[in-house]
């Protein structure tokens, strides 16, 4: 196949940080061309960089022409190639390519129709925004590639799968041939993940060509066709799905064998830590969200919740950590009543919270990265004596952890928005975990970390565990929650379909209670336990 | 914001790779850090302002423009005549507002040898006046700030500064018989505290129900405007026909250092010590770190467990009682007196203070003596070199432009920023 896009010794430094280090790569017609690397390798970087989004500092641009005949007979042409400057995201489209940020660029209170035509406002005479045309365009956009979605909605109504649709269509809607995605997998369901891996299919069948960046060996093997391996801002290598295996492709990644089983001694759970009882829950729309849910998690035990994202996962925990009301049941830890407490009442019980949407709650990112490592505990000595802050045990105490869990930053004083999307959920883990605490209650944890750092996190999860901590972990990745959990629960629009033990369970089992089959129905398909399996951590 | 860098010096460096290459090649204008743009950025505005304002005063100037009509035969006088207006504007602006160090080092020979000290006070009046204006615009600009930093918009510091001024005149004027160590402390007090009340309505409101507090604190500033002019009217009115207050007593008066007519006055170092406890205040306590927080992410607030409610109250009730203090500064030390129109946009002002200080304590005080020395000079230059006073008016209102729309500047000097760092509008992550 012939080339698109050559990116030749593309070298990239920030403050203290060389993020693209004489990186070269290439890009054929109608390829999926994964980019893998550890979190901060700089993928990311190098895509905003080909966006136009940032200035390389050295390095050459090569794409194929758009209008063949446009080619200047003098231009530095190679493999019909010819070299191009990309100063904005203008020209980036222009030259087709088009991105979907690991971060969405959406306007929430705007119509599908008004965001894709943002920023290229097509007008029908004059300064009305020709609505309808825009619409009608992308109605045949998601026909043809088979990306469902109605151009009149709303953005904010969508679920994150559909707003990733958005941004899909709005590049084609830009005519983009060359189609990066950044960690598009992150945020999405298995279903929908299969969704969007049918789309990719279906528009390099087309003769789209896509660079796609995640962080899911599994993701990669199934649907690349070429596979390039960043560390530390170098190219470490390419090869392909056939050549190689998640294990060799995880080593290549962090320079060194990754386990991909996950070890965990049986202990013996202790007493009751944090019960729930017939909690009822409402969510933004004022729908029950939470409905009639009891469980009870104790000593030395986590208790996984399985379940297809937005079956009321997010409100039980939120409700649980204080940050929404409970509109009936009890929730109780270490047996005092905390039912609709406060965020802070809940944390100084010693619950710690590692939440879903990182970068709404659990950062800030304007401040430095030793204000977010203390977020819930500056008030607390030793980072405070009385109402002064301790700047410098603070600073201290960050920089301490920063190492401790492997955070990549130039310095804790960097804003915390300047490090890349896997070590900004490395320091709410930091945080969250170095506090001594009864309960720890995560949210996807490991959401947009590379396999080591998710190996990392995993023995702390575990460590936390031997130590006689309780642990409550919500993840849709149904291999992490067997992977660690002592019992699983499923959950199925607000309620718990059954709780079984994790030992030896049955996935199936957990599919049809996943999919709302009632658990009496489900034994009867599929027994609810079956032999023992080891799970491996390829995600 | 570049001040909670702790420049480069880290302890733990924690960098994979190796060293920024070396001479790596810019593209299209010059790449500063962030942390330098802040504070070259209003010095460029500020620059740019007293460019165009130099342009302004060279065309509405009819004779330097009549020199233009003959530009071909003779360039030199227009150009002569061109930088003769400009020179004399600024420098009549100069001169008004710092004064002549000749002058001051001659007064201050004559007052050592003689003990004559008309010369000496006559040469220090420009630069105490400049510091005069300065002090309620520094009370002024750091309300303001305050509220910013917990992303509150406090429209209403003119509002609050008024009701605080009245407080402090009242209280000045209706008790006597008190030692100045009291009765001052007590009328600075009354002063901070009336400002404080009149911002805790709309931070209550707004923390309580979310009722926007830039449409309640321009409701109270009207409730404001016509409640003083009751008061002047009716209650607080010293005999006689205008509606004024009384003087209020010298004992609650801000002490003065030099005789008239110099009225610099030690409100100046009350605002330079509470601009520090501001500074300190925000940056050094639990209570700052709320409020920033607050401002910053309002939901990563709540869940770690800060009370926006408390932040939000705290926030403007301070802010309120800074911006009383500036009515009340502006009462004790210069006038001694209230009447209508005090306030005369010194809150509205205020805003355009914190914006160019980037909201931060120290950069309000810079901010605030350019400001006030600008206003101070003014009057020199009106009256020297004929040019009238609203060119600063228009030379403030260009610096604010540039300080709020920091992009042209960007553009006019070339200076580069990286586009990745502008907002991101909505998250990928959940909802
Ligand atoms: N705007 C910026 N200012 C300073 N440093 C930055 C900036 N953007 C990225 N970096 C640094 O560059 C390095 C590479 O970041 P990048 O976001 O490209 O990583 P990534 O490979 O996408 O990681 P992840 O998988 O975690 O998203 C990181 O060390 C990061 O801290
Ligand atoms: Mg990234």
């Amino acid at each position: 196949m012939p080339l698109v896009l050559e990116l030749r010794g593309i070298t990239k430094a920030f403050p203290g940080v060389l993020a693209n280090d004489h990186i070269d790569l290439t890009l054929e017609e109608g390829e999926i061309h994964a980019l893998l690397g550890e979190n901060g390798a700089g993928k990311s970087t190098l895509m905003n960089i080909l966006y136009g989004l940032y200035q390389p500092d050295e390095g050459q641009i090569f794409l194929r022409p758009r209008n063949r005949s446009a080619i200047p007979a003098s231009a530095a042409s190679r493999d019909g190639l010819v070299e191009v400057k990309i100063h904005s995201p203008n020209d980036a489209i222009a030259q087709g390519i088009g991105m979907v940020h690991q971060h969405f660029m959406l306007v929430p209170p705007l119509t599908v129709a008004e965001n894709v035509m943002l920023g290229l406002e097509s007008t029908r005479g004059g300064i009305f925004l020709d609505q309808r045309a825009a619409a009608q365009r992308i109605r045949e956009i998601s026909q043809q590639y088979g990306l469902e979605v109605d151009p009149d909605a709303y953005v904010r109504d969508l679920p994150v799968g559909v707003q990733q649709r958005v941004e899909i269509i709005k590049l084609l809607y830009r005519e983009a041939d060359i189609l990066i995605l950044d960690e598009p997998t992150a945020v999405l369901t298995p279903q929908e993940v299969d969704r969007l891996f049918s789309t990719i299919k279906n528009l390099v069948k087309q003769g789209k060509s896509i660079i796609f960046i995640t962080h899911k060996l599994r993701e990669v093997m199934e649907i690349a066709d070429r596979i390039t391996v960043l560390r530390n801002g170098r190219v470490v290598g390419t090869t392909t799905p056939a050549q190689t295996t998640p294990a060799e492709l995880a080593a290549m990644m962090v320079g060194r064998q990754v386990d991909l089983v996950v070890h965990k001694e049986s202990l013996t759970p202790g007493e009751v830590v944090l019960e729930v009882k017939d909690l009822q829950v409402l969510d933004d729309r004022q729908h029950l969200a939470v409905n009639g849910v009891s469980f009870e998690v104790r000593e030395r035990e986590i208790l996984g919740i399985a379940g297809v994202q937005g079956n009321g996962q997010t409100e039980l925990v939120e409700a649980l950590t204080g940050l929404r009301p409970v509109i009936a049941g009890e929730i109780r830890i270490l047996g005092t009543p905390v039912t609709n407490a406060n965020p802070r009442q809940i944390l100084e019980k010693g619950v710690a919270h590692v939440p879903e949407d990182r970068q709404r709650d659990g950062l800030v990112l304007s401040r430095p990265v030793h204000d977010n490592l203390v977020l819930c505990t500056y008030y607390l000595p030793p980072f405070a004596k009385g109402i002064n802050i301790q700047e410098d045990t603070i600073i201290a105490t960050a920089s301490r952890l920063v190492e401790e869990f492997d955070v990549r930053t130039p310095s804790v004083f960097v804003p915390a928005s300047t490090l890349s999307g896997g070590n900004q959920q490395k320091v709410i883990v930091a945080r969250e975990f170095s506090r001594p605490v009864k309960l720890i209650i995560a949210a996807q944890p490991t959401r947009g970390l590379d396999v080591g750092s998710i190996e990392y996190i995993h023995q702390r999860i575990l460590q936390k565990r031997s130590e006689g901590t309780a642990v409550l972990l919500v993840s849709p990745e149904l291999d992490e929650i067997i992977a660690l959990s002592d019992r699983i629960a499923v959950m199925y629009r607000g309620r718990i379909m059954d709780i079984v033990p994790a030992k030896g369970v049955n996935r199936e089992y957990l599919g049809l209670l996943m999919a709302g089959v009632e658990a009496s129905e489900a034994a009867k398909v599929a027994p609810p336990t079956i032999g023992v399996e080891e799970v491996e951590r390829v995600f | 914001m570049g001040e909670e860098r702790k420049g480069t010096a880290s302890t733990q460096t924690v960098t994979r790779g190796k060293q920024p290459a070396t001479g790596a090649k810019k593209e299209r204008g010059i790449l500063i850090p962030p942390a330098w743009q802040t504070l070259l950025l209003p010095v460029l505005a500020v620059f740019t302002g007293l460019v165009i304002g130099a342009i302004v005063i060279v065309i509405t100037d009819a004779a330097v423009v009549a020199t233009y009509r003959n530009f071909f035969r003779a360039p030199g006088t227009a150009l002569a005549a061109t930088w003769h207006t400009i020179a004399t504007a600024y420098g009549a602006l100069l001169y008004g507002s710092l004064g002549n160090p000749r002058e001051v080092y001659e007064g201050m020979r004559l007052y050592l040898s003689t003990g004559d000290n008309t010369l000496f006070l006559r040469a220090i009046w420009p630069i105490t006046e400049s510091l005069v204006a300065a002090t309620p615009y520094i009370f002024g600009g750091l309300a303001v700030a305050l509220g910013f930093r917990c992303g509150l918009f406090n429209i209403g510091a003119e509002g609050q500064l008024g009701i605080g001024a009245l407080a402090a005149a009242w209280v000045g004027y209706s008790i006597t018989n008190l030692p100045a160590l009291i009765h001052l402390p007590l009328a600075l007090l009354a002063g901070a505290l009336g400002g404080a009340i009149w911002a805790a309505i709309p931070g209550y409101l707004k923390a309580k129900t979310g009722a926007h507090e830039v449409v309640n604190t321009i409701m109270m500033n009207w409730i404001s405007f016509r409640l003083s002019d009751w008061l002047l009217n009716g209650p607080m009115k010293a005999p006689g026909y205008r509606p004024i207050t009384p003087n209020i007593e010298p004992t609650a008066a801000l002490p003065r250092f030099f005789p008239p007519p110099i009225r610099f006055h030690a409100g100046f170092f009350l605002a330079l010590i509470v601009a520090g406890i501001v500074y300190w205040f925000l940056f050094k306590t639990t209570l700052g770190f709320e409020i920033r927080t607050v401002g910053a992410n309002p939901d990563a607030a709540r869940y770690a467990g800060m009370s926006i409610t408390r932040s939000i109250m705290l926030a403007m009730v301070l802010s309120g009682a800074l911006a009383g203090l500036a009515g009340t500064s502006q009462v004790l030390g210069v006038d001694h007196w209230v009447g209508q129109g005090f306030t005369a946009g010194y809150g509205f002002d205020s805003i355009a203070l914190a914006l160019l200080g980037k909201s931060h304590p120290f950069g309000v005080v810079l901010a605030s003596l350019l400001f006030g020395t600008l206003r101070s000079g003014a009057t020199r230059m009106q009256s020297l070199a004929g040019i009238p006073i609203d060119i600063i008016s228009i030379i403030q209102g260009l610096v604010i432009v540039f300080i709020a729309a920091p992009a042209i500047i960007r553009w006019l000097y070339r200076i580069r920023v990286e586009r990745a760092e502008e907002v991101v509008l909505t998250r990928g992550w959940g909802k």
